[in-house]
């Protein structure tokens, strides 16, 4: 079998078998990073990845993750390797430290391979914000792959790493995972450390995982969750992650989020969401419809929170200390250049909209209102959590659109993680797993559960995938 | 009289003198070269985020407790936002309708005696900025600009008074006052000069008998308090100057120059104070363990305006002297220690006088000299039983200075005794008068002026060590003798 079509979790084990080596791994998947026809990543790291897997190689026992390459999301500090968040205002910007998250994989074996494309600073469900490049959809290299984290979730349907990370804000893990037909999981927040994540919402932003298994999600999440030291909003993650295992559903209680089944959501979508419900059921799952009548106000409550905290996290680029610099006659002219020059116009558009919102006078009708709704979503979701053990929606109400379709129109845009915001508001461990094709394109299945129910979420959605066997493999993709 | 009433009101910023920076693990410097304390952190690189010092919040802690003021059972920081070259993230991690300390008040003592009763709005947490230094002086025409961001991230606690101060002396002796209590916290260095301590005022007038404040000026960063009395005094001037001349005060900030004694409107930091707060999603809620805050109120050191109380109205001493020793903490503690085994009146004459003038001479401080408290104690015991003589109680206290000995044991060693021994004392006088046959004639026939004559002889007979009291009435008592 070719290397790429192993899992991360093979690979590990036939590095531990002694099947194969890290840096021939390494080479397999740099290979195909180099051939990249969908434009995923945006700064390969060959040497530095071929150095460190004879080094992982050379080591008398190998570590957990045995040295399986990974993607790293540009929006994710790595020490001297250059770190854009997709954005001209960071070009070749190297970072002089590594991200928290990115270094505990590192420690357990992952070998990074390199950064990937994304919406500038994380802004956009299309990834076709990013100062730099479109990455393509491997289903169909006319379509986006979905954003914000559209490089590695690309990256990891066309098998150029096995496994990568991406941040969500308001589903930017979920929904191009779902577009891209993989696995992607964002944890509770406060599992993984935003230590060295370029802040985009803080009180949002969330690191996890990319996989093309539910299994190797979880072995991935298991090596990232964890208090850490420089961030006080981290938390110590309660007993470990555990490997899925599960292939029934026995006793567990779905319950189906009326509001995000209705309107918006395309009838081939909901087709396939409706058979993976009867799957579940089939397994023995309990499916109920459950209502969380707030969930339709969650898009206009994070379009006020997200760019209130996102005009002041990117106040700092001013092009003085780090990053490019537009050369003006004063201080005030040099920094209004370079934000006008270096930000792209969906980040501008956020920034003034956050500006606005935190404005004297306006504060308690925007960002206190926003604050409100999201407590008030906060206990819903508590309170559906009474009757329900998990919940499930579609992650986009869409699936693929072709690219340049939705640009011009940004509330269209943002329209694709109406799903996926809801529960980023509820600061909730949610999943999102390939369950079905619409028009030949994946459709990608939801399940929410409580804070650090992500053991729970796991094995549900283990069985799900166990159950569904969808074939992460894109059309005419040649390993 | 103008019939204008000034209303001052004043707010402090205190640079904790911490270990480390409030939010990163950078050492705290003052004077190091420039940019050798700095972190991505505190540099604000894309990605990093702020974790609280928490000995920054026992001391912010140890301030509002110092002042009266309620603990909040949660605080929360909030973002400032606005940019400035001295803020890399181009917003300042504040406090703002939480802050952590809440209400309090402070008494301080006026210099006639009287008490300064001082409302206390709030104390918060939050970060310095980095330092700028512009080439060229002030802004206005300054050819360039450098930052040093040693200093950007050190913890502050900034202390707001309500408007209850009434003029520029009042506002010193306040200001002073906190000081010395902030110093006997030992939370800050609290020196003006390094910018560890600084104060601003907010001054208005207002017509005598209102009960409405007036438009306020705000009198920006002096560095020392007498600059800010002269600043709020010329202040108050100008506004009553404006507002008699039919004029209305501009609420702007403003500067004294100290040099000549003018007050200039200053550029704002921002034009409108379009801040854009809203709360910090990179921290937690400070929720202080209540029995951490007891401990912390259990274990507060005796503040200088209560001891200086307790000097006056326990102690007996003057109000001076209660001011001059607890001048520092190092002083008060040294003195409370002397105080604790001698009589406090006598301690505090020798603390404050010959002890302080005899150090002075070898540039010493009386808690690092070899005087430990226990031998000034001695020393001023010996003196009080009569066994040595102030002179030779001076000489004492030379020779402990230098060598460290025990004043009895010097006193021994260097027979600087009392004569009290009044039959001693008796063959010393006699032996005079049979030295000086005419004087002691006139002594016998009741002439006054020559007792001078001879107790001043008899101290130089005993190498000053004759007790002059017992001296003067044995030499008396041969009036009308034979």
């Amino acid at each position: 079998m070719p290397l790429r079509d192993l899992t991360a979790s093979e690979q590990v084990r036939a590095l531990a078998a002694g099947d194969t080596t890290s840096l021939e791994l390494v080479d397999a998947h740099l290979a195909a990073v180099e051939a990249d026809d969908v434009r995923a990543f945006l700064a390969v790291d060959a040497e530095g990845a071929r150095a460190r897997a004879r080094a992982i190689d050379a080591l008398p026992t190998r570590p957990p993750l045995g040295g399986v390459p990974i993607g790293i999301k540009d929006a994710l500090s790595t020490r001297d390797v250059v770190t854009t968040a997709g954005s001209r205002m960071l070009e070749g910007f190297r970072p002089v430290y590594t991200a928290t998250c990115v270094r505990r994989l590192e420690e357990a074996g992952a070998i990074v391979v390199g950064k990937t494309n994304m919406d500038e600073f994380a802004m956009g469900s299309s990834t076709e914000n990013s100062a730099y490049a479109n990455t393509l959809n491997p289903w169909d290299h006319g379509r986006v792959p979905g954003g914000s984290s559209g490089g590695s979730a690309a990256a990891v349907a066309e098998r150029q790493v096995p496994w990568s990370l991406g941040s969500d804000t308001g589903g930017s893990i979920r929904q191009p995972a779902a577009l891209c037909g993989i696995v992607g999981v964002k944890p509770t927040y406060g599992a993984v450390s935003r230590y060295g994540l370029i802040a985009f919402a803080s009180s949002l932003d969330q690191v996890g995982p990319f996989s093309r298994t539910v299994t190797d999600a979880a072995l991935l999440l298991r090596h990232m969750v964890g208090r850490d030291p420089m961030d006080s909003t981290s938390l110590d993650w309660p007993g470990a992650i555990a490997l899925p295992t599960a292939t029934d559903l026995t006793g567990l209680r779905v319950g189906v989020v009326e509001e995000l089944m209705g309107e918006g959501v395309e009838p081939g979508v909901r087709g396939a969401i409706e058979a993976s419900l009867r799957e579940m059921e089939a397994l023995g799952a309990t499916v109920v419809p459950v209502s969380l009548p707030s969930t339709p106000s969650g898009l206009a409550t994070y379009y006020v929170l997200a760019p209130a905290e996102c005009s002041a996290n990117l106040a700092r680029f001013d092009g003085i200390r780090y990053g490019p610099s537009v050369a003006a006659e004063t201080l005030l002219d040099q920094y209004e250049q370079t934000r006008g020059a270096l930000f792209g116009p969906e980040v501008k558009r956020r920034i003034m909209l956050g500006t606005f919102a935190l404005a004297s006078g306006y504060y308690d009708e925007y960002y206190g209102r926003a604050q409100r709704v999201r407590t008030l979503i906060v206990r819903e979701f508590t309170e559906a959590f009474r009757s329900v053990d998990v919940l499930a929606s579609p992650t986009s109400p869409t699936v693929a659109f072709p690219l340049g379709d939705r640009t011009a129109d940004p509330y269209a845009m943002y329209l694709a993680d109406v799903c996926t915001i809801p529960v980023s508001l509820a600061g909730l461990p949610a999943i999102s797993i390939p369950c079905g094709l619409s028009g030949g394109l994946p459709v990608g299945l939801q399940l929410a559960g409580p804070a650090f129910s992500e053991n729970r979420l796991l094995d549900a959605a283990h069985a799900v995938e166990q159950a569904l066997a969808f074939d992460t493999r894109p059309p005419g993709l040649v390993t | 009289m103008s019939g204008f009433e000034p209303v001052i009101g004043v707010e402090i910023h205190v640079q904790l003198s911490t270990r480390t920076k409030m939010f990163c693990g950078c050492a705290l410097s003052f004077g190091d070269p420039p940019n050798t304390h700095t972190c991505p952190v505190c540099l604000a690189h894309p990605g990093v985020l702020p974790v609280v010092n928490a000995e920054a919040v026992r001391r912010a802690l140890l301030i509002g407790l110092a002042l009266g003021c309620e603990i909040a059972p949660r605080s929360i920081f909030h973002r400032k936002n606005y940019f400035y070259p001295d803020l890399p993230k181009a917003y300042q991690v504040s406090q703002f309708d939480i802050p952590i300390c809440g209400r309090g008040e402070f008494t301080a003592i006026r210099d006639d005696g009287t008490d300064l009763v001082v409302g206390i709005t709030r104390a918060h947490l939050e970060e310095d900025a980095a330092k700028l230094t512009h080439a060229g002086g002030r802004r206005a025409g300054a050819e360039g600009s450098v930052v040093d961001f040693n200093r950007g991230g050190t913890p502050l606690v900034e202390i707001v008074t309500e408007p209850d101060l009434r003029s520029a002396s009042d506002a010193g002796t306040f200001l002073r006052q906190l000081r010395q209590t902030l110093l006997f916290l030992g939370v800050s260095d609290c020196s003006m000069e390094e910018g560890s301590m600084r104060a601003d005022a907010n001054v208005s007038i207002r017509p005598v008998g209102s009960h409405a404040l007036g438009t306020k000026t705000e009198l920006k960063n002096m560095n020392s308090f007498r600059f800010l009395e002269r600043g709020i005094d010329a202040e108050i001037a100008r506004q009553t100057q404006i507002v008699a001349s039919g004029g209305r005060v501009r609420q702007e900030t403003v500067h004294y120059e100290p040099e000549t004694g003018e007050i200039t409107p200053l550029r704002s930091k921002e034009e409108s104070h379009a801040y854009r707060y809203f709360p910090e999603p990179d921290l937690v809620p400070v929720v202080p363990d209540p029995a951490w805050v007891d401990d912390l109120r259990h274990g507060l050191p005796e503040l200088p305006v209560p001891m200086r109380r307790r000097m006056v109205g326990e102690m007996g001493l003057s109000a001076e002297d209660a001011e001059v020793l607890t001048g520092s903490p190092e002083l008060a503690a040294y003195f409370m220690a002397v105080a604790g085994e001698a009589d406090p009146k006598a301690a505090a004459n020798w603390v404050r006088g010959e002890l302080r003038a005899q150090l002075r001479e070898v540039g010493e401080e009386p808690w690092e000299s070899r005087v430990t408290p226990s031998r000034m104690a001695a020393l001023v015991g010996l003196l009080a039983e009569g066994t040595v003589s102030v002179p030779a109680a001076k000489e004492v206290l030379a020779e402990v200075i230098a060598t460290g000995g025990e004043p009895a044991a010097v006193v021994e060693a260097r027979g600087l005794g009392q004569i009290s021994d009044e039959d001693a004392l008796r063959d010393v006088i006699a032996d005079l008068m049979d030295a000086n046959p005419d004087q002691a004639g006139q002594l016998r026939d009741g002439k006054e002026k020559v007792i001078g004559f001879f107790v001043g002889q008899a101290m130089k007979q005993t190498g000053g060590r004759a007790d002059p009291k017992a001296v003067q009435r044995l030499v008396r008592a041969q009036i009308g003798g034979d």
